[in-house]
């Protein structure tokens, strides 16, 4: 029986746990994504600078905190500085969109035209965040590091095995589920809500009932704002702040949106913790779990590990690939908020 | 080709632009530039050829160059007797055994009628075949990754000269592409732009991490050459007497015999180096060539009119019974390869193959950067595109220090802002790309030099 619990705590520590966190920042990007696939129709390629960029000015906003020594004590700084990080992401979608997005929109140009124009964008937001912060690896994280220790679960328990809970894993899945929650009641319970999905899924009917088109697509960019930014800066608490390392974030939020099923919310959520959760469970090694779960004889000599950790990346794009052909529009069938 | 005025303009100044920075910042500088802008030239034409014939979305350029540059290691690396010794029987078991297994499944496929029945028998030899095929694998690739890990630890490769994989190059290009296309075309076009970025990033890190076959992130140092090397150059007689007779003018006005003797080997020592990037410039310029002759041949021709009526509308060249899937794939296919020929001329310039340098951002976007300032549908447009585009990202750095001290004059040397700007001048390269896209696309959404619209 201890055996087994042991077991069950190293997935939970090297598993289950790091999937959650690192499946609700995908989540929260894939959410940003298909926002605005389903209501400007394009695929943004765009989005991982957005976050990039939004977790940068939370950085510098976290740095000028700090040196007035204001601070959350326990919780780290930048969860002070995070609404003006949410706010100048804010204000760069909408003047992205007033300056490059909007002229393509009345245009009706081709979804491609405007996902060359998101590579664009990506261009011009990539070396602003370069300019700025330059290209070294930041961290930022304070205040208490671990909410639990490894020890102290051993201590406590009495097991053989440890479980460390990091502040930056909790916060991540708490703020996960307060922002999912609030964009679900959004969605579903009020008007603007309403309005959003009925744009998004017959834009002509929708218009012809008075919707206006200028003001969902401002609460779009309002929303997607807000998600890109705290899904940059979660995964920057997280694994520490790299400029450059959102521009290959963006591929694994790309699958996300697309194996949940590329316009549906509810898709993009399950579609993040599907990547993260296979991207970790392909290719973390399993000896140590086989070790407690079957008799001595039997145990691996090898480390039964499925795919070697290089190949993190390219699992989320197997899995997208086979979504792909074998149900083109996703888990939740897509294109309809 | 016939060019009308507005291309001789936009061909002139290009020469124009390398004769300037010839004057100013030297001869070795602007051929530096110049071949790798007729590198570039090239990968824009592959990926005109599909986007700009077809409107074939391929957005894993970054992948066919690596493929390219694997093709280049390949085929002029000596090859690693004691690595095959050691690995070369195991390989060979497990690549039997891969081609058992497709056949298993192929079999399984065609003969089991019920369809969860297949899925699950399938399912199950898949399982077991890659468990079994893993361990010979596996004990084969890490006995040869031991190998001399410091100098060789892969299998190196067919000990021939490097120029033939640029054909090389392009067939193991196609060959991915073949795969890619046969998977993921016939999706919607940014959808299909996803997945071949996703997937050039697979083969980007299959190369990094297999090191039996690419020696990975150790990377491959010391190719050969298709050109002489500097140092023979120096040694050998015709080429002294080359240089003594092309400077005879300035060398006959020293009278001194040293001095003549040291500056004779100064202009030997500056001239082997131009003449390297001169034969490097030459053998290019005729690939380039070659590939625009035939490429314009086939846009012209009856095929890429058939092309043009696909892009231009699907349903309608589908009721004329052509077979869209079909030349989607065929063209995606040639794309592919002209890159991957790219891939293996950059590694072949270079002299050195590193997985880890192959990143999206340089070796996809802005190669379609390219094709789109440059003119889709249009292979001089393409050409230009290379040219201009790259030109622009070498000397982008130049200029904006040279803005960035003249806007900051009036402040102090040692001003915090002046010295951040001035450390982040390489970053701004990435802004001016971006910028130029975007104007490019509002105002001149059909790039420098449009395609032309022919009437027959």
């Amino acid at each position: 029986m201890i055996d087994f619990i042991n077991s069950i705590v190293v997935l939970l520590n090297f598993v289950i746990i790091p999937g959650l966190s690192y499946g609700s920042q995908l989540a929260l990007g894939a959410l940003g994504v298909t926002f605005v696939y389903a209501i400007l129709r394009f695929a943004n390629f765009a989005h991982g600078e957005l976050m990039s960029f939004g977790a940068m000015i939370t950085i510098l906003f976290t740095w000028f905190f700090q040196s007035q020594n204001i601070g959350l004590g326990i919780l780290p700084t930048a969860l002070l500085a995070l609404p003006f990080g949410i706010l100048a992401t804010i204000v760069l979608g909408l003047l992205s969109d007033k300056f490059v997005f909007k002229y393509y929109r009345t245009q009706k140009s081709v979804p491609v035209v405007l996902a060359m124009v998101s590579i664009g964008v990506m261009f011009v937001v990539n070396a602003i965040i370069r300019i700025i912060v330059g290209t070294e690896t930041i961290k930022f994280s304070d205040g208490q590091k671990f909410i639990m220790k490894a020890k102290q679960f051993k201590v406590m328990t009495g097991l053989n095995e440890g479980l460390a809970l990091k502040s930056s894993q909790v916060i991540t899945i708490l703020i996960t589920i307060a922002l999912l929650t609030f964009t679900f009641w959004f969605l579903q319970k009020t008007k603007t809500g309403k309005s959003m999905r009925a744009f998004s899924d017959n834009e002509d009917l929708a218009l012809l009932s008075g919707i206006n088109p200028d003001r969902v697509v401002f609460i779009t960019w309002l929303i997607v704002g807000t998600l890109a930014c705290v899904a940059g800066t979660l995964y920057g608490l997280d694994k520490s702040y790299k400029p450059i390392i959102y521009l290959n974030l963006v591929l694994p939020i790309f699958a996300s949106a697309i194996v949940g099923g590329i316009g549906s919310p509810f898709g993009a959520v399950v579609g993040g913790y599907v990547i993260a959760f296979s991207e970790i469970m392909v290719t973390y090694a399993y000896k140590k779990f086989f070790k407690y779960l079957l008799p001595e004889n039997l145990e691996p000599s090898s480390l039964v590990q499925l795919l070697s950790t290089d190949y993190k990346f390219a699992v989320s794009f197997t899995i997208l690939v086979i979504v792909l052909l074998i149900r083109p529009s996703g888990i939740f069938r897509g294109k309809v908020l | 080709m016939r060019f009308d005025k507005y291309e001789w303009t936009a061909i002139s100044i290009m020469l124009f632009l390398f004769i300037i920075v010839g004057f100013v910042q030297g001869w070795s500088v602007s051929l530096v530039i110049l071949n790798m802008c007729m590198i570039s030239a090239i990968m824009t034409m592959g990926v005109n050829i599909s986007w700009g014939y077809a409107g074939v979305i391929n957005f894993g350029v970054m992948g066919f160059l690596a493929m390219g540059g694997l093709a280049a290691v390949l085929v002029s690396y000596p090859p690693i007797k004691e690595a095959w010794h050691v690995g070369g029987s195991g390989l060979g078991i497990s690549f039997i055994l891969l081609i058992g297994l497709v056949t298993a499944v192929y079999f399984i496929s065609k003969l089991v009628e019920k369809k969860s029945n297949k899925y699950w028998l399938n399912g199950l030899v898949i399982f077991f075949g890659i468990l079994i095929i893993r361990y010979f694998f596996l004990n084969a690739t890490s006995r040869i990754e031991e190998v001399d890990p410091a100098l060789a630890g892969f299998l190196g490769g067919a000990n021939l000269p490097i120029i033939f994989s640029w054909v090389v190059g392009g067939f193991f290009a196609a060959g991915v592409a073949f795969v890619i296309g046969k998977v993921a075309l016939g999706l919607r076009s940014d959808y299909l732009a996803i997945v071949t970025l996703g997937i050039s990033e697979i083969v980007v890190s299959v190369l990094k991490h297999e090191e039996w076959l690419s020696r990975g992130v150790k990377n491959v140092i010391g190719l050969k050459r298709p050109v002489p090397y500097e140092i023979n150059l120096q040694s050998s007689d015709w080429f002294i007497n080359m240089v003594t007779w092309f400077n005879s003018s300035k060398l006959n006005q020293i009278l001194d015999s040293d001095q003549k003797q040291q500056m004779l080997n100064n202009l030997i020592i500056d001239s082997s180096g131009l003449f390297v990037k001169l034969n490097y410039a030459i053998l290019f310029f005729i690939v380039m060539i070659v590939i625009y002759y035939f490429a314009n041949k086939a846009q012209i021709s009856p095929w890429g009119r058939m092309m043009r009526a696909i892009r231009d509308n699907e349903v309608s060249a589908n009721a004329m019974g052509k077979d869209i899937v079909k030349q989607h794939l065929i063209i995606f296919v040639i794309g592919a390869a002209i890159v991957g020929v790219a891939g293996a001329m950059l590694v072949t310039l270079d002299g050195l193959f590193t997985p880890s340098a192959y990143r999206p951002l340089r070796f996809t976007f802005i190669i379609w950067i390219m094709v789109i300032v440059g003119g889709s549908g249009n292979n001089l447009g393409a050409i230009f595109g290379g040219f201009v585009i790259w030109f622009a990202w070498i000397e982008v750095a130049p200029l904006t220090t040279f803005l960035i001290n003249v806007s900051t004059s009036g402040l102090d040397p040692q001003n915090v802002i002046r010295l951040h700007l001035l450390n982040s001048v390489p970053y701004f390269r990435y802004l001016l790309m971006g910028m130029v896209l975007l104007l490019i696309l509002r105002y001149r959404p059909k790039g420098i030099i449009p395609e032309k619209v022919r009437h027959s």
